[in-house]
């Protein structure tokens, strides 16, 4: 699995709640058996007018994100299906870290990520920044007021630095079985080959009653 | 303290637990289909492992399939990735319902029609409509293609353990109101990731009586309220469902006497306590329409397109583009929104009480002239099952078309598709921008609702009709 420890570039910024995994990579894009290419289905029916051509409205077309490696949107980014395509998508689009907000209102939370994406970034080397509501509101400010304002995420540090001409950190909680597994790079399916036997002792305890099999 | 259901399938299924209160899970049942699983099977063949338990996995194709000409798939990438599943399948020794085959269908339907759903069991797929499995009171969830590659080299998971909430359905439903409208009303009240990071247990007097269809219908779109999973607890209505029909993987005799047993021990404990809890109260639930770009902007088929600002969950300024996209104006009655397009299907909705009930409100009437209406049974069985009903003839005597198996315009990777600013109402899981084509337009409702406003060549109260 791709290693991530820190990471600097240029910020841009997505100012949608909700953002899908439909439209984050539609379907016609994961016809493919391949798990490279993916970036040219990104946001393709938002960056693209129905005749093919570069929405120049679309956000994330603007000169001033060209290049961009660290994105930040609003709160339930890559709400929907389950496709690892959505991250892969991301990932070969060229960003290494998405920020969300993470909102706590009426005593509820409205989480900056869904489940099934934030688990399928970890297994990509994509890094899930949640912060507080007020400091991605403040995020989206001095994007907007500095042009290719860049940021560096440190997991290690778990900080969010802005260079600005004085730098601004902002400190981010992260679950921490998904910082080991991303600063070391880990392989999860050769860790959970490693306990093979607890597996096997499962599997003797709780035989399968009727497997499946074609001739039935 | 007593448990909860959730507590007592994932406790029996924890291989090792790990500091962080996560576990590697054990996984009783792997679904696959062509879309998320072709990297997979790749990744597999790349590092020389197999697969631990084929007699745990099974495959369909769903997703990609043509459901009017069968012979041939005429899209070349399609019929790529059709074609990988067939040779990893074959390769790796998984069993394969596939085009052609009397079993195949949409992978959650197929599922529990094939008994190989059961109560207590572990279930995932790569496919966030999983969820849909929990009706059977199991721990079923949707997992990326990584996870499907673990999950078929070690047949475990490593998880998180999520919170549990316990959603109850209070009163009981109106004629002409389905469970449809009790899960598009729940996500309305608790917003697209109202559920985010839980696992949801539905129950109720509400979630007693409804048939297994129904409560399918419930579970299903768990995700679309952010939970990977819902449940309900197994109880007769479970037991009888397996027991009937021809379901070659459930238990049978004295086999399924004993399972029933052991199921029964599986509903949650009267003093086990949820992280938190929500009520969804069906004596006063009208029939649901959406209005907007997701499942949560959602009302009443007897209300009106919201004004920006008052909708929940959403910032006016995503409420507006949600409008903008829809080309609907606020104040604008539902009912007074013409259609142009009917899509009866889905995971959702395609079941064989769901065509009844759809083909109940259309019986002896005319889709409007303005409308074209399909109609995609979820499985191959449910097909044929409808058709000895005379179910297929009563669709297309009102002038609908009648399908083979597949997810079709649900999400439209086959050639089923909406026309830019077409409008569709539609018994499926997502009302995404784009979601049925590019730039065509979905309204949710229920089969006895989309039936309806196939007729009247608008949203109506299918209250009204019964």
């Amino acid at each position: 699995m791709e290693r991530f420890q820190t990471h600097r570039g240029v910020v841009a910024l997505l100012d949608r709640a909700n953002v899908d995994t439909d439209q984050i990579i539609p379907k016609q894009f994961l016809k493919s058996i391949k798990r490279t290419g993916f970036e040219e289905g990104l946001f393709f029916d938002w960056r693209h007018l129905p005749d093919g051509a570069l929405n120049p409205d679309f956000e994330l077309n603007q000169e001033r994100f060209a290049g961009a490696s660290i994105l930040v949107v609003r709160n339930n980014f890559g709400c929907g299906s389950s496709r690892e395509h959505a991250v892969w998508a991301v990932r070969q689009g060229g960003y290494r870290v998405v920020v969300a907000p993470r909102i706590e209102r009426d005593g509820m939370v409205v989480p900056g990520f869904a489940d099934i994406f934030a688990n399928n970034a970890v297994k990509n080397g994509l890094l899930t920044i949640q912060l507080d509501e007020p400091v991605v509101d403040e995020i989206f400010e001095l994007v907007a007021r500095f042009p290719r304002l860049e940021a560096t995420a440190d997991l290690d540090e778990q900080r969010l630095i802005l260079h600005l001409d004085e730098e601004v950190a902002f400190h981010f909680e992260i679950d921490s079985t998904v910082k080991d597994h991303l600063i070391r790079g880990l392989d999860d399916i050769s860790l959970t080959l490693a306990r093979e036997r607890a597996i096997a002792d499962y599997e003797r305890a709780h035989p399968d009653a009727i497997p499946i099999s074609p001739d039935r | 303290m007593g448990k909860t259901l959730f507590e007592k399938i994932w406790d029996s299924h924890v291989v090792r637990t790990f500091p962080d209160g996560g576990a590697l899970l054990y996984i009783d049942r792997h679904l696959v289909h062509e879309v998320t699983s072709p990297q997979a099977f790749e990744g597999l063949r790349m590092a020389g492992r197999t697969v631990r338990q084929p007699g745990r996995t099974v495959a369909t194709m769903d997703h990609n399939v043509p459901t009017d000409d069968r012979d041939e798939i005429k899209d070349a990438i399609s019929k790529a990735q059709v074609e990988a599943l067939e040779k990893n399948c074959s390769e790796f020794g998984v069993t394969l319902y596939g085009l052609g085959d009397a079993r195949q269908g949409i992978v959650h339907i197929i599922g529990p029609e094939q008994g190989i759903t059961q109560p207590g069991m572990t279930i995932v797929c790569g496919d966030s409509h999983t969820s849909t499995h929990g009706a059977f009171g199991t721990i079923a969830f949707g997992i990326g293609t990584s996870e499907v590659e673990h999950v078929l080299a070690t047949q475990t998971l490593r998880q998180a353990r999520p919170g549990t909430c316990g959603v109850t359905f209070t009163g009981s439903l109106s004629p002409g109101v389905t469970s449809k409208d009790m899960i598009l009303r729940l996500i309305g009240q608790i917003g697209t990731a109202g559920g985010t990071g839980y696992v949801l247990e539905y129950g109720g007097e509400a979630v007693r009586r409804l048939s297994m269809e129904e409560r399918m219908t419930i579970c299903n779109m768990s995700i679309e309220g952010g939970a990977r999973a819902g449940m309900i607890a197994p109880d007769d209505t479970t037991f009888n469902y397996i027991a009937s029909g021809d379901r070659p993987f459930a238990p049978k005799g004295e086999a399924l006497d004993l399972a029933i047993a052991a199921w029964r021990e599986l509903p949650s404990d009267p003093d086990a306590v949820f992280d938190r809890t929500v009520t969804v109260d069906c004596d006063t639930l009208a029939p649901q329409v959406t209005w907007g770009t997701n499942p949560g902007m959602v009302v009443d088929v007897t209300g009106v397109v919201p004004e920006p600002g008052e909708v929940r969950h959403v910032s006016p300024g995503d409420a507006r583009k949600a409008l903008d996209y829809m080309g609907l104006i606020p104040g604008t009655r539902m009912t007074d929104v013409p259609i142009d397009t009917v899509f009866l299907g889905s995971c959702t909705n395609a079941r064989v009480e769901d065509l009844r009930r759809a083909a109940k409100v259309i019986k002896g009437k005319w889709v409007a002239s303005s409308v074209r209406m399909l109609v995609v049974p979820g499985s191959e069985p449910v097909r044929r099952q409808a058709e000895a009903e005379g179910l297929d003839r009563i669709f297309t005597a009102a002038g609908a078309e009648w399908r083979f198996a597949g997810c079709s315009m649900c999400l439209a990777m086959n050639p089923d598709k909406l026309a830019p600013g077409e409008r569709c109402a539609s018994t499926s899981n997502r009302n995404f921008e784009g979601r049925q084509g590019k730039g065509g337009r979905t309204h949710l409702v229920s089969p006895e609702m989309a039936a309806a406003a196939a007729v009247a060549g608008h949203f109506v109260d299918v209250r009204e009709m019964m």
